[in-house]
C-alpha cells in the first residue's frame, strides 16, 4: 500500500512540473485520475516483470556524494577525448579489457557499468555473470579503469545500505 | 546581476556548441565503429550538458528550469543504455568488423585506417 501511494506521488509530482497546472481544479482531477491509471498499468505489469520502482533505489544516500563525483570524472574524461580529436595526430589506442566488479548487488554492477559508459572514452560491452567488458578508446583510460578507484566508490554505496 | 547571468549562460552555451562540433569532427575522424563511439560520448555528456545548463541559467528559477534538468536526468540515464545497446548489437553480429585495437594501429598501419586519417586531415585543413 504504501508503495503504491509512494509511486502514486511520484507519477503526481512528475504531472504537475511537466504539465505546469497548478489552479485548474478540473484539470488537476484529470491529471490525478491519469496517474491512478498509470500506477494501476504499473502494477499489473510488475507481476510480468518484478523489478524495482525508481523510488526503491537500494542505494544509500552516499550517492549524493557520488554524483558530484562523477560529474567531475566526466568532465575530465570529455576534456581527454576532445583533446585527442583536435590533435592532428589522433592519439587514439582502443582497448578491450575484462573487469570483475566488486559489488554485490545487481543494481551496483549496473550503477558502475553505467558510469563506465557514461564517461567518454569508455564503453561497457557486456555484463554478465559478474565480468564486465570494456571498450576504452585509450590504454589510459583503460588503465585508470583497472586501478580501479571508481569500482571502489561504487562498492562504497552498496555497503551502507546493507 | 542579469548581465552575469546572461554572460554565464552565454559562455556554457558557446562551450556546449564547442563539444557538439568536436564530438563531431571525432565522430568523422576516429578510425571505426567502436572509437566513433567514443566520440559520440562527448557529444551526449558535456556538449548536451553544457547547452541545457545555459539554457536553464536563462529561464531563471521558474517551470521551464526543472523541465530542462528532468530532460538532463533522462538524458543522462538513457544515453548509456543506448551506448551499451549499440556497441552489444555490434559486436554480437560476427559478420562485423572486430574493434580495431591498439596492437593493429601501431604496428601495420591497414589501408583503410590510414583513408579515414587523411579524411580527417582534409576536414582540418578544410577549417
Amino acid at each position: 500500500m504504501l508503495r503504491i501511494l509512494g509511486l502514486w506521488s511520484f507519477y503526481a509530482g512528475l504531472w504537475l512540473v511537466l504539465s505546469g497546472y497548478f489552479d485548474i481544479p478540473l484539470l488537476l482531477v484529470f491529471g490525478a485520475l491519469s496517474c491512478v491509471l498509470a500506477v494501476f498499468i504499473a502494477w499489473r505489469v510488475e507481476r510480468a516483470d518484478p523489478e524495482d520502482h525508481p523510488l526503491h533505489l537500494k542505494v544509500g544516500p552516499q550517492i549524493i556524494l557520488y554524483w558530484p563525483w562523477l560529474l567531475w570524472q566526466i568532465v575530465l574524461a570529455n576534456l581527454d577525448v576532445a583533446k585527442r580529436i583536435l590533435d592532428p595526430q589522433l592519439p587514439v589506442s582502443p582497448t578491450l579489457i575484462t573487469l570483475k566488479p566488486t559489488q554485490r548487488s545487481e543494481m551496483g554492477q549496473v550503477i558502475y557499468a553505467n558510469s563506465i559508459t557514461l564517461t567518454p572514452g569508455t564503453i561497457t560491452t557486456s555484463l554478465s555473470d559478474g565480468i564486465l567488458e570494456v571498450h576504452a578508446l585509450t590504454r589510459e583510460a583503460a588503465d585508470s579503469l583497472l586501478e580501479g578507484d571508481m569500482d571502489r566508490r561504487v562498492a562504497a554505496l552498496e555497503r551502507s545500505n546493507a | 546581476m542579469t548581465w552575469l547571468v546572461d554572460g554565464l549562460s552565454g559562455l556554457a552555451l558557446l562551450c556546449g556548441a564547442f563539444f557538439v562540433i568536436v564530438g563531431g569532427a571525432g565522430l568523422l575522424r576516429m578510425p571505426d565503429f567502436y572509437t566513433r563511439m567514443h566520440a559520440a560520448g562527448v557529444t551526449d555528456t558535456l556538449g548536451a550538458g553544457l547547452i541545457l545548463l545555459g539554457l536553464m541559467l536563462q529561464g531563471g528559477w521558474t517551470l521551464i528550469t526543472v523541465k530542462l534538468l528532468l530532460i538532463l536526468i533522462f538524458l543522462w540515464l538513457t544515453s548509456p543504455t543506448a551506448s551499451h545497446a549499440l556497441v552489444r548489437a555490434a559486436l554480437s553480429d560476427p559478420q562485423n568488423p572486430p574493434p580495431l585495437l591498439h596492437e593493429d594501429i601501431h604496428s601495420v598501419p591497414s589501408p583503410s585506417s590510414s583513408t579515414h586519417l587523411s579524411e580527417g586531415e582534409r576536414i582540418e585543413q578544410a577549417k
